[in-house]
């Protein structure tokens, strides 16, 4: 009679799987090194943050990696996991021993494991650029980083789930444009439209690049920035679990 | 029947499915009374057409949906609450594969071996399916027989003592057919419980030792394949189907006497069938004589699983 492998064995090796699969794929690793790396030489060199900060890289990092939970959780997980619903690979492997809730924790080390990479990758590159994070303030933002991924992650496995992954393919790039480009994560959106601003405040997006700009420009916990986040998060994932289809 | 337990029972299977929004968003009973049994060291078929609910009842048997009534014990367990334990000792091959895209064969394998506690050696999977020729090619661009014998592999490699091929000879050609029915019989033969569907009779024909077959969503019918094809009444003897070419629009009238259903299926075409007697055939060939017709062929044959089929659901199965 056969029997399962130990649970976090087929968790890890279900999570290094999803993490190679992520780091092979050509446009996954566009979206989330190469873009953010461009965000970030672009704006360090180039006057656009000039009206927020006298220092454009320790503004410009913390965005940028807030910008990778966003590649990484959303656009990636989405996309990957819409694609693999399309073909069945879902349901192959939930009657595997894995099943679905290790399928799951697959990805969430998949999502921290490329997180991990990005952070290491775009800290280095931005350090070299001569960041200055404010030293109190990094241990609050890894963890708000993380809770911003979960975020994602949860919105991006709602989208996978319910619609086709062309749909998802399409949404969740244009999300990531729109997101970094009008979502608060680059740029604070204090110098938004008065009617754009206090509704901004609520997008996960704003939540997560104000929390981290806050950790790591003036090392201050935004309180108001993670209770978004969490809630953010609680609600994605309740929305995932009711109405994710595996086939 | 054998004496051992079943490994899959499924008793007033009930499923309903939806919301659908063409029908105000109401929910659709696909499955309304599936009855099946399987036993280890057989292969249980379950034979219908496209929509009968073949897939639904595999959905419902692998744990992968709730039912909304009636049992399902799978080597005696619920396997909608098994866990892990259950999963290990059952192999499933999906109807499209289910497996992922981007990478190569083998690495796959190794992946899903690294689930089991005592899998299956992926080599000795490899070499026995084929896949050797075709390793170096991710799955995106393999042949769909090449696909099907790799998610038999995946299906096969935790070593299961159950079994479930949706669509086994979907898309396989000649080559790989007799390969893949080879496997089959093999590892019925060493106890293995097997339950696949088909809507292919030949496929039912070959290789169940027992057929349940599933029509709108019911078992409308089972039992071994001799079982299914012989004639309800013992004493009536086997029944036959006669088929004969000769010109078109002959009068039945006098053939209709014969206790046999005589028909002009098509113009040209005519079809007997019944418990056929040596009589009876003394009786066509003086219909013919009178009328002045020489067939231009004559074939008679057993009742197939086909012929049944056709009589129980009135439909045609492909």
């Amino acid at each position: 009679m056969n029997a399962p492998a130990p649970l976090l064995r087929r968790v890890l090796l279900q999570g290094r799987y999803e993490t190679v699969a992520m780091l092979r794929n050509g446009e996954q690793l566009l979206i989330a090194v190469i873009l953010p790396l461009m965000a970030l030489v672009g704006l360090s060199i180039t006057p656009l943050l000039d009206e927020f900060t006298d220092s454009r890289i320790d503004m410009a990092a913390p965005g940028v990696l807030a910008l990778c939970a966003v590649s990484t959780g959303l656009t990636g997980q989405g996309i990957a996991t819409g694609f693999d619903r399309r073909y069945g690979v879902l349901r192959f492997l939930s009657t595997t021993p894995l099943g679905q809730s290790g399928l799951i924790l697959g990805k969430v080390i998949a999502v921290l494991t490329v997180l991990a990479i990005q952070t290491v990758v775009i800290s280095t590159v931005a350090l070299l650029l001569g960041w200055h994070p404010a030293p109190a303030g990094i241990a609050p933002a890894l963890v708000q980083l993380v809770l911003g991924a979960g975020a994602f992650t949860s919105l991006g496995l709602l989208i996978a789930g319910t619609v086709r992954p062309e749909a998802t393919l399409a949404i969740t790039n244009l999300l990531w444009v729109l997101l970094a480009a009008a979502g608060g994560i680059l740029f604070p959106i204090a110098s938004w439209p008065d009617v754009y601003e206090p509704a901004a405040h609520l997008l996960p997006s704003t939540a997560l690049g104000d929390a981290l700009r806050s950790a790591l420009m003036q090392a201050e916990f935004n309180l108001t920035a993670s209770i978004v986040l969490l809630v953010w998060t609680v609600v994605a994932s309740l929305a995932a679990i009711r109405w994710f289809k595996w086939s | 029947m054998p004496h051992s337990d079943p490994c899959l029972d499924i008793q007033g299977l009930v499923k309903d499915l939806g919301p659908v929004a063409a029908l105000d968003g109401k929910m659709v009973r696909v499955i309304d009374g599936v009855h099946l049994r399987a036993f280890p060291g057989q292969v249980t078929a379950l034979l219908g057409a496209n929509g009968a609910g073949k897939t639904t009842t595999l959905e419902c048997a692998q744990g992968l949906t709730r039912p909304n009534g009636g049992s399902v014990r799978l080597l005696g367990k619920d396997p909608f609450e098994a866990g892990a334990g259950l999963r290990s000792r059952v192999g499933v091959m999906l109807q499209e594969g289910g497996l992922p895209q981007a990478i190569r064969p083998v690495p796959l394998l190794r992946h899903v071996a690294g689930m089991y506690s005592r899998p299956r050696s992926v080599d000795d999977l490899v070499e026995r399916l084929g896949i050797h020729h075709f390793s170096n090619t991710p799955i995106r661009r393999l042949s769909g027989g090449q696909k099907q014998r790799v998610a038999l592999a995946a299906a096969l490699v935790g070593d299961p003592e159950v079994l479930f091929l949706d669509e086994p000879s979907a898309g396989l050609d000649p080559q790989s057919r007799a390969v893949v029915f080879d496997l089959i019989q093999e590892l019925r033969a060493e106890g293995l419980g097997i339950i696949l569907t088909t809507h292919l009779m030949d496929d039912a024909q070959r290789l169940a030792d027992y057929v349940f077959i599933i029509d709108a969503g019911k078992t409308v019918a089972h039992g071994t394949v001799a079982e299914l094809t012989k004639a309800t009444d013992e004493s009536a003897g086997v029944e036959r189907l006669l088929t004969f070419d000769a010109r078109p629009g002959l009068d039945l009238a006098e053939l209709r006497a014969l206790p046999l259903e005589v028909h002009e299926a098509v113009p040209g075409r005519y079809t007997v069938t019944g418990a056929l007697a040596p009589e009876h055939l003394v009786r066509l060939a003086q219909f013919w004589a009178a009328h002045g017709v020489m067939p231009a062929a004559i074939h008679m044959a057993p009742r197939s699983l086909e012929d049944v089929f056709l009589d129980i659901s009135g439909k045609e199965l492909r």
